[in-house]
């Protein structure tokens, strides 16, 4: 049995956005930036895309930079801004739970000079806004905050977030990945004037994103030498990609209410027997404000490394913020930055949900898991 | 990151041997790693200056169960001198190898065996 519980990782492609995609990767090849036919009849898919894209989202598409995901966008957003606006002042402020490719390029640009400040959350993972604004000083160019964590899928309110940030005067961004199609995103509506993207996590392909850049704000492009996005983004466009981009964009909110009902009921079902079945478990971040697909458990007294390798040898794919499973040994730093104890830290498993997945899979995974939470904590050191 | 672990680990890590505590041990040792996180908890029977019996209790990761699980069934009938030597090479080696970033677990595994064996010397002295 093959049980994908991962979706936040990535998901399976849709077979209709593949669909939509193989012309452009068969026989409608040329290259959208070329002045020929080919190219040019490519280059009308690519804006009419572009468009799609941007109505859906609510922004002008001359705003919508195609990029290869959202590690690219939030790497050329977070570098390209603040080196482009220096002028400006040189401090930005990231939250604590970010993403590693947002932390790691805030942090890259301290060594150039920047100053950078960490938003704290609170225990159930929400942004202070409180200790948000009082680190927003008046030489802030850039505040960057995601929508909605990777690991336990709390959400931000982004309104009154961006409605803080401007009213201090600095940019706003968000990386929204983990939103689509959990929330209802319009970038106007919203006040973001940075957005980062990724198809491979609501059904489309791999290696393709977008960044969202206010056209009236300056921004450095990442990747020179072409003229490909008015000279923001370098390299070839990738057609496929961009279509599927699109078509999975389109589907996923076409069918956004079946799509959470769906998810929704299924999570639900699975906590409540989880917490009804298996003793000493505990739910990582707020229920309440969290994405509909989203389940981080702690199992106390035994690791999350060897619990995900249980169940990956029943079939079963879901992910953790063990050390173990970590490539530099560290622990998870969002559910440091919750307030999980030390002791706690390395015992948590992330089930994440998506539109494939139906109630006989979430049956089975709740039935192997009892049996691998048993089998662990009969041989753990660590006493009740 | 590549984290395939090889059948024999695999084996180790679903079927462990030792597992457990020893009634009437001759001597017990606790060692954890800072760095990840992981704990083992070594028992000790001694008889006639061999490890007659040793058992271990786990919280750690499939790698960390499958090191303790071998090293445990390797060192039963080594003089306790063979057991202190039992270098975390042979462990990786009996595995079939281990990931790279794994190879720390076997590490731990022997610095709990040459632990306990201590602790067990330590008592023979205080008698």
């Amino acid at each position: 049995m093959k049980i994908y519980l991962d979706n936040s990782a990535t998901t399976r492609l849709d077979p209709r956005v593949l669909a939509d995609m193989k012309p452009y990767l068969t026989g409608e090849y040329g290259n959208a930036s070329s002045i020929h036919y080919m190219g040019q009849n490519n280059n009308l898919v690519l804006e009419a895309a572009r468009d799609k894209i941007a109505k859906i989202l609510g922004a002008p598409a001359r705003g919508i930079v195609f990029t290869s995901g959202a590690s690219e966008s939030n790497n050329l957003i977070i570098k390209g801004v603040m080196f482009a606006n220096s002028e400006k002042g040189k401090h930005l402020i990231v939250s604590a739970i970010e993403h590693p490719c947002v932390l790691q390029s805030a942090r890259q640009l301290i060594k150039h000079g920047f100053e950078l400040d960490i938003a704290p959350v609170t225990e159930a993972g929400l942004i202070d806004l409180v200790a948000l604004e009082k680190l927003i000083r008046p030489y802030t160019v850039l505040v960057s905050i995601m929508a909605v964590n990777n690991e336990i899928g709390t959400i931000a309110d982004l309104k009154t977030i961006a409605k803080l940030v401007h009213d201090k005067g600095a940019y706003f961004h968000s990386d929204i990945v983990q939103s689509i199609p959990y929330l209802d995103i319009n970038i106007e509506d919203l006040g973001l004037d940075f957005a980062s993207l990724s198809a491979h996590k609501f059904y489309g392909p791999k290696g393709v994103g977008i960044a969202y850049l206010n056209p009236k704000i300056k921004i450095e492009p990442l990747i020179a030498g072409g003229e490909q996005e008015n000279g923001t983004r370098a390299g070839t466009y990738n057609l496929p990609g961009i279509v599927g981009f699109a078509k999975s964009l389109e589907l996923v909110y076409q069918e956004k209410t079946e799509h959470i009902n769906k998810v929704k009921e299924l999570r639900d079902y699975m906590w409540e027997r989880i917490k009804t079945e298996i003793p000493e478990v505990y739910l990582n971040g707020s229920l309440s404000k969290r994405t509909p697909n989203n389940l981080n458990i702690l199992f106390a007294r035994i690791e999350g490394e060897a619990i995900l390798m249980d169940l990956s040898m029943k079939g079963i794919c879901v992910s953790t913020g063990s050390a173990c499973s970590a490539h530099n040994l560290k622990t998870s730093y969002v559910l440091q930055a919750i307030g999980l104890t030390l002791d706690n830290l390395n015992s948590n498993i992330r089930f994440t949900l998506g539109k494939f997945n139906n109630k006989k899979e979430i049956d089975y995974t709740v039935d192997a898991l009892k049996k691998t939470v048993t089998r662990l904590r009969k041989f753990t050191p660590i006493k009740k | 990151m590549s984290l395939n672990y090889t059948k024999k680990t695999v084996e180790h890590f679903l079927h462990p041997k030792n597992i457990g505590e020893i009634k009437n041990a001759d001597a017990v040792a606790d060692i954890g790693n800072m760095v990840c996180g992981d704990q083992l908890s070594f028992s000790l029977k001694v008889k006639d200056g061999r490890v007659a019996d040793i058992k271990f209790l786990s919280f750690g990761c499939a790698s960390n169960i499958a090191t303790a699980s071998i090293m445990t069934e390797r060192v039963k009938g080594m003089t306790l001198e063979e057991a202190k030597n039992y270098k975390w090479q042979e462990t990786v080696d009996e595995l079939g190898g281990l990931p790279q970033q794994k190879i720390h677990c076997s590490i731990l595994a022997s610095e709990g065996l040459k632990k306990v064996i201590e602790e067990y010397e330590k008592k023979q002295i205080d008698k």
